[in-house]
């Protein structure tokens, strides 16, 4: 079962529910696709890590074929190319599309494996824990997502995503296969904006999901849930604003693992996933 | 016109909380949203007339001319982005194409053209006093440093006449958008939040800030909620001399404010009170010579 | 000897631009001749790679040198290879820079910064 947990900005809990529910699964797997800052594995510490690199083509000239008609450099939609004296290809630019190669006359291209990035596997207490991290400076995450995607595949039992926040492209990639997905809020009206894209976004894609609320204060108003109210969205959750959880997850500590009550919310909020994942 | 951007690293740090009630207490004649992702700050601030919007265009995607394409399946086998659906007729997935123009260039039928694309809508509220810029990415589309240099643009262009000083909201993370975010602000105020990855985020926006020559300084938001690290995060400011302008606490008034439309600075609360002191701080380095 | 400034309008008085990639215009001036001229900066509605298609249009004018307040690490790297100077402008106008240029009041510019193209969204 794939749970992919979303929100449209970052902050407003979603490590701290997919880390917690793998946690609280016992027996799971934690992927992070915010390959930008994957922090879940602050969280979860894993052990015998093994890393593998990832790889994109990038386009090498050989200068003494190119005789400077310019036609990639005028294709490149990316600006990746420029022409002062010699031919100049700038990798952090290029997004790959492999049009130079294509376009030149004099076959003046060959192509080479760049690294955008790396994939860490290890384990946690039971939690099979898989880490995409993108290099600084790269221009797309999504090849990196697609390689989580393809291991999440021959993946059983719970895995969760941990998606990029947003609703950009790399979201998509990253619940393209998830049988639910979580729509983290704050109970706020920014929270309820925020909330509202990602609601577009498992619509678009008719995915079942179900919000969870992080930070309600008792007695107060709750926007978000008012919004969800109104459009019918299932809360499976409201994570109540205490200072004790708020220090937890400051300090990168597991809350399921430090305490009774917390646990008790997770491995019920899981219980109320699994129930609607068969309803749907 | 001196401006003032707030920055933050990971969003959700109280940014727009501080931003709009900076805006409320100067009065502020001109503004605007960087975070274009997801941008909050119209929430928060009043507007009796509707913006002015226009279409923003990011790179072009492709289309495909159904009764021209011969289904040779060229461009499918071209394209390194998976965009082109084969199901039963061929088809582009306008949110994985790149607008690269490869299935272009290699579709013998002349069936594929590159068209514009609207990635996002900018927004501009103005009145006879004041201008507020801001703009939204429509969802599937990536953070755009040229989205952010737009709302820019537009809030300069809006201003009539000498306004003195203008305040940013800016756009979370430490990309593109960010640099776009710093070109051309005379001042930049990290909110800090104390939390290990927000030390983190901190410190890598200062080590960006340091490179565009603009004056920096950091307040900590939700101070109490982490003492130790608010520590750390001072004595880091203290270290490296980088003024650090004031705590402000957890405030459960300051949802009850967001949540009724007004800014912290409106409501008689403890967040409000520290804001006005941060405020205060912040002015008077903006605006010194 | 031609030179390129980065400008918001096309007149001698405009501001130096805070950006070089997305500046509206360059001003190409021929310290020979005091001859001026606007080129368009097309790179301007570029989603990325906006310093190095600008910095292709400024190698592309025949300028030799380039007084800007700032430059991308990529731009640079263009500029650099075609033998094109870069000089850190001071505040005032365009004019004024030219002027400093000329008494050799500008420094050489060594801060480049890095471009941080990483798009939040993946660039898709």
């Amino acid at each position: 079962m794939k749970i992919a947990v979303l929100s449209g900005k970052g902050g407003a809990g979603k490590t701290l529910v997919s880390v917690n529910l793998a946690t609280a699964a016992n027996t799971s797997a934690y992927i992070d696709c915010d390959v930008e800052e994957p922090n879940g594995r602050l969280f979860l510490k894993p052990e015998r890590i093994v890393e593998e690199e990832i790889t994109v083509k990038i386009p090498q000239v050989d200068t003494d074929l190119c005789d400077g008609c310019r036609r990639c450099v005028d294709f490149c939609i990316f600006n990746a190319l420029a022409f002062t004296n010699r031919l100049l290809v700038f990798d952090d630019i290029c997004h790959s599309c492999g049009g130079c190669v294509l376009v030149c006359p004099n076959k003046a291209f060959t192509e080479r494996d760049k690294a955008i990035g790396r994939i860490q596997t290890g384990s946690s207490n039971g939690i099979e824990v898989i880490t995409g991290i993108l290099n600084t400076g790269e221009p797309s995450g999504v090849p990196l997502i697609n390689e989580l995607m393809k291991k999440a595949e021959r993946l059983e039992g719970y895995v969760f995503i941990d998606c990029p926040p947003g609703s950009a492209c790399t979201v998509m990639e990253s619940i393209k296969d998830a049988d639910y997905c979580i729509l983290v809020a704050e109970p706020t009206l920014f929270g309820v904006h925020n909330l509202n894209m990602v609601y577009e976004l498992v619509r678009l894609f008719n995915k079942p999901f179900g919000a969870v609320i992080n930070k309600c204060l008792e007695g107060e108003e709750n926007p978000a849930e008012t919004f969800c109210r109104g459009n019918g969205i299932e809360v499976l959750c409201s994570i109540p604003f205490d200072s004790e959880l708020g220090e937890l997850n400051s300090n990168a500590e597991i809350a399921v693992y430090k305490d009774k009550k917390y646990r008790g919310m997770f491995v019920s909020l899981l219980e109320r996933i699994k129930q609607e994942v068969k309803r749907a | 016109m001196k401006q003032l951007l707030i920055l933050s690293g990971k969003g959700g740090t109280g940014k727009t909380t501080i931003a709009s009630a900076f805006i409320s207490l100067s009065k502020a004649r001109a503004y605007a949203d960087c975070d274009v992702d997801a941008p909050n700050l119209h929430l928060i601030t009043e507007w009796e007339s509707a913006p002015e919007s226009s279409d923003f265009y990011g790179l072009p995607k492709a289309e495909i001319d159904k009764d021209i394409c011969v289904e040779c399946d060229i461009c499918r086998q071209h394209c390194r982005f998976d965009a082109i659906k084969a199901d039963p007729e061929y088809e582009i997935d306008i949110y994985a194409c790149e607008g690269c123009g490869v299935c272009e260039y290699v579709c013998p039928a002349g069936a594929i053209k590159m068209t514009p694309h609207v990635a996002g809508e900018l927004m501009l509220y103005t009145d006879f006093e004041k201008v507020f810029s801001t703009a939204q990415l429509k969802m599937g589309s990536g953070t755009s440093g040229l989205l952010v240099s737009e709302v820019k643009k537009r809030m300069k262009n809006a201003v009539k006449e000498d306004v003195g000083f203008a305040i940013i909201d800016g756009s979370p993370g430490i990309g593109c958008p960010v640099i776009a975010s710093l070109s051309g602000v005379d001042m930049v105020l990290i909110v800090a939040e104390p939390s290990l990855s927000g030390i983190s985020d901190m410190e890598r926006i200062i080590d960006t800030a340091k490179k565009f020559g603009v004056k920096i300084a950091v307040c900590v938001n939700k101070y109490d909620t982490n003492l130790k690290n608010t520590e750390k995060i001072e004595s880091f400011c203290r270290e490296n001399k980088f003024p650090n302008l004031g705590r402000i606490p957890f405030d459960t008034e300051a949802v009850k404010a967001v949540n009724s439309g007004k800014t912290i600075a409106d409501i008689d609360c403890e967040s409000g009170r520290a804001v006005k002191e941060v405020y205060k701080n912040t002015m008077e380095m903006l605006l010194e010579i | 000897m031609k030179i390129a400034i980065p400008v918001d309008n096309k007149s001698l008085d405009s501001n130096v631009s805070a950006s070089f990639g997305r500046s509206s215009y360059f001003l190409i001036y021929d310290t020979a001749s005091k001859e001026s001229s606007f080129i368009e900066n097309t790179a301007v509605h570029s989603s990325g790679g906006a310093g190095i298609k600008a910095a292709q249009t400024i190698v592309d004018s025949g300028a030799k040198a380039v007084l800007t307040p700032r430059c991308g690490q990529n731009a640079a790297e263009v500029l650099k290879g075609a033998g094109i100077e870069l000089y850190k402008s001071v505040s005032g106008n365009a004019e004024e820079n030219i002027t400093a240029y000329a008494d050799k009041k500008l420094s050489v510019l060594d801060e480049i910064h890095s471009g941080f193209h990483r798009h939040g969204g993946g660039g898709r």
